[in-house]
């Protein structure tokens, strides 16, 4: 039933996408094609962190696996597109796996200070390996849309519909696993590990198949972007990005898929909204570009204090029926005791 | 939104336009394209009767923002000046530069915006290697000319796979024959080391070196990364193998941490440094604030001085140069907020061949004349060596001077050379001379 649900939901949001992306601008096509590559990427850490209840301060690298494993893919063996996804989120997930053998041990602020040293560490392998990875540089990446479509058909249409088709593929699978027994675990790993552990689960090997889902999730969010951006560079993953995936989670609110779904919104379309704005009001160049980056704090801010729960949390208390708050508020960051008002909590 | 409803006042003023031509045409029965009169049509995506819409990418803020922010404003600057003056044929150039912060991932952004939403006639000196390899093939499969990137790299000339792209400043492997050429001949017998950034910059340049310096004078030859700041380790090797003179093939805040290392370590060779790398203000400005974090005062300009570098556009210290004149001008009027470096200098120059190529693409261009003017090669102007351009070449300028860095300027101490980027190709003393600067500061059509 829950599987008929989300496959129903998702079919919709296809037709809604489909028509937006002939309906609106070739731009606004690539846009829709950024922000589904952030979706994938920003759900994995959701349910790592709403779930699961671990931090990551470093999916940015997990990113640049599956990019680079991707573009690897892609220019050394011509995989088809659908495989070169299919082989990044592998590479990634055996990433994520290796990774979370150790984050499995650490907990609060010294699992984010071992993912922050991922993110920091992991793009300069590429400089080390010049003639592998491409340097500086990067590895160019590019994928064309298939020849019956015309040779007239836009792009950035065809880049929309492969990135938007692929996350809700991915929002699909992340949705039943939320609501599978594995997701009901993760809860109770989340909420009390102790307890857990007394209930016969198994928490390490549940806190690192969190991370190995999350991780291959990043990866296939890195693959996508690899291919609507063009390239695959050392620059592209630096700690901003990992930091940007985080923001967007806790922004949309922590465990919800639908939040991730605003926080990639807000993520891709604010800054850009911003820069126009400010240049548009006659800013100069310098000005208009430090202007961005100072309301997207406020707007940060701002939406943690009215929403303390994020976007999806918010959302649902103005329109939600009179139930408790769905998603996660941000405390849930630090590991609390009780178990009692997360036992409904939805993964929509 | 309020793009959106730009974009369709844009279209309807541009179906206006083409309306009134074709009126105008069916009156008089005849319209020149490259005329000298006829109306001013939107012949083009971004051109319209009144304007000219180009765009760019530049590193705005960020680790490359130090500098390099200054080149797009300068080149506004000139823009401006141009369209104070009469315009390209009437029309004025608005220049719309967004910030990619240095990261491939936002040059992509930024590029698609500006090519899908506003519609820039071209994309117009890109700043960077790894940026502006993120678009370079977008741009040439959707036909957007894509000239003068802001980059030396050897990759923009490659007119079969990418005919729209045009590099512009002395390539880097053409830079390093010259420095290799310089060493050479002024340091026979000497020991030699490298200093350079290991990616496509630096291993350009290394390339060209190695074409005039023979093998046996080289004792070290050392990369940097320019993630990590600290270059000890290569500064070490360097005095450990006993070089005499380094080359350096480093960005302005790399050559800084090189001088004031081998200041730490006692160690003193000749400095010979890439123009990219050897901006005497810029260059100055940094050795006194590394300096200051290091708890220690220098004067930068005493530190600078004896540095061998090269340049391919006129001496910033030549007052009595007419380009230079021009640019003392531009930056009074419109620039009072900066100094007149290097990077100010880059942007006015790029700027200036900008517009000779606009003028020469026509009254009326769509982007192929933009491309076919460039092409039929563009003459000499700012720089001190004629550009390269042909249908089978897109590189730009093909050469510059030796010069050294004395009391903050660069002062040339041989003539204008200029080469080709082939291991054999010979090193010639350019026999034209530069012309000086139009009166008006703005190139003739």
């Amino acid at each position: 039933m829950t599987l008929a649900r989300h496959l129903a939901a998702a079919l919709a949001a296809a037709a809604v996408i489909a028509a937006l992306s002939v309906q609106l601008g070739s731009y606004r096509d690539y846009q829709m094609a950024e922000v589904a590559a952030y979706v994938v990427a920003v759900a994995g850490l959701t349910v790592l962190i709403g779930l699961s209840g671990q931090i990551s301060i470093g999916h940015g690298a997990f990113m640049a696996v599956g990019g680079y494993g991707g573009a690897l893919l892609l220019i050394h063996l011509n995989w088809p597109p659908e495989l070169v996804f299919g082989g990044s989120v592998v590479i990634a997930a055996l990433g994520g796996a290796v990774f979370g053998v150790a984050a499995a041990r650490l907990r609060g602020p010294y699992l984010a200070g071992a993912t922050l040293m991922l993110a920091v560490a992991l793009p300069t392998v590429a400089g080390q390996y010049t003639g592998v990875f491409g340097g500086d540089q990067g590895l160019s990446v590019s994928i064309s849309a298939p020849a019956f479509l015309g040779a007239t058909f836009p792009p950035a249409r065809w880049l929309a519909w492969v990135t938007c088709g692929t996350a809700l593929i991915a929002l699909v699978l992340l949705a039943n696993l939320g609501r599978s027994r594995v997701g009901r675990n993760w809860r109770a790993v989340r909420d009390d590990e102790v307890a857990a552990a007394l209930s016969g689960l198994n928490v390490a090997r549940l806190q690192i198949l969190a991370f190995v889902v999350s991780a291959a999730c990043a990866g296939l969010g890195g693959a996508l972007l690899a291919v609507v951006s063009g390239i695959v560079a050392p620059g592209a993953y630096t700690l901003t990005l990992s930091i940007g995936l985080l923001t967007a989670a806790v922004l949309g609110g922590l465990g919800s898929l639908l939040g991730a779904v605003w926080g990639s919104l807000v993520l891709v379309l604010v800054p850009s909204y911003l820069t126009n704005l400010a240049a548009s009001h006659g800013l100069s160049g310098a000005a208009s570009s430090s202007v961005p980056v100072a309301a997207y704090g406020v707007v940060l801010i701002t939406v943690m204090l009215a929403f303390p729960a994020g976007i999806q949390g918010g959302l649902r208390r103005l329109f939600g029926p009179a139930a408790p708050a769905t998603a996660l508020p941000i405390k849930a960051l630090r590991r609390r005791r009780s178990a009692s008002a997360h036992q409904e909590e939805g993964t929509t | 939104m309020r793009s959106s409803r730009r974009t369709r006042r844009a279209h309807l003023a541009a179906v206006a336009a083409i309306a009134a031509v074709a009126m105008t045409a069916a009156a008089c029965g005849s319209s020149g394209k490259s005329g000298s009169s006829g109306a001013l049509i939107a012949s083009a995506p971004g051109i319209t009767a009144k304007q000219i819409l180009i765009g760019s990418h530049q590193p705005l803020t960020g680790v490359a923002a130090p500098g390099y922010d200054e080149i797009a404003p300068a080149s506004n600057a000139y823009f401006q000046y141009v369209n104070a003056h009469g315009g390209i044929y009437g029309r004025k150039i608005v220049y719309r530069y967004l910030n990619d912060q240095y990261d491939p991932t936002i040059t992509s952004t930024d590029v698609h915006q500006l090519v899908l939403q506003d519609n820039v006639y071209a994309i117009f000196n890109g700043l960077g290697t790894p940026t502006h390899l993120a678009v370079v093939k977008y741009l040439n499969s959707s036909k957007v000319p894509d000239v003068f990137v802001a980059s030396g790299c050897e990759c923009w000339n490659s007119p079969g796979s990418y005919p729209e792209t045009f590099g512009w400043q002395l390539d880097y492997v053409r830079e390093g024959k010259l420095l290799g050429n310089y060493v050479e001949q002024h340091f026979k017998g000497d020991k030699i080391g490298y200093f350079y950034q290991d990616d496509e910059f630096g291993q350009d340049g290394v390339k060209g070196l190695n074409y005039e310096i023979p093998k046996s004078q080289v004792v070290a030859s050392e990369s940097y990364n320019p993630a990590v700041t600290n270059v000890a380790p290569q500064v070490t090797a360097l005095k450990a193998a006993g070089a005499q003179v380094v080359v350096a093939f480093s960005v302005p805040a790399f050559t800084a941490l090189l001088r004031l290392n081998s200041l730490k370590l006692n160690f003193s060779p000749q400095l010979v440094v890439s123009d990219v790398g050897s901006d005497p203000i810029t260059l100055a400005g940094l050795l006194e604030s590394f300096a200051k974090q290091g708890g220690a005062t220098v004067s930068g300009n005493a530190l600078t001085q004896g540095i061998i570098t090269d340049g391919y556009l006129p001496s910033l210290g030549d007052a009595s140069n007419s380009w230079i004149k021009l640019f003392t001008k531009l930056r009074s009027q419109y620039l009072s907020k900066l100094p007149l470096d290097g990077n100010v200098a880059y942007g006015l120059a790029a700027a200036y061949t900008f517009v000779q190529a606009m003028f020469k693409a026509g009254r009326n261009p769509t982007r192929q004349d933009l491309i076919n003017a460039i092409n039929g090669g563009l003459p000499q102007g700012v720089s001190v060596a004629p550009y390269a351009y042909s249908p089978t070449n897109h590189n730009g300028i093909t050469g510059g001077y030796m010069a050294v860095i004395k009391n903050g300027a660069l002062s040339p101490v041989g003539p204008v050379q200029v080469t080709d980027i082939s291991p054999t190709g010979s090193i010639t003393t350019f026999a034209g001379s530069q012309p000086s600067a139009p009166a008006s500061g703005i190139p003739s059509p």
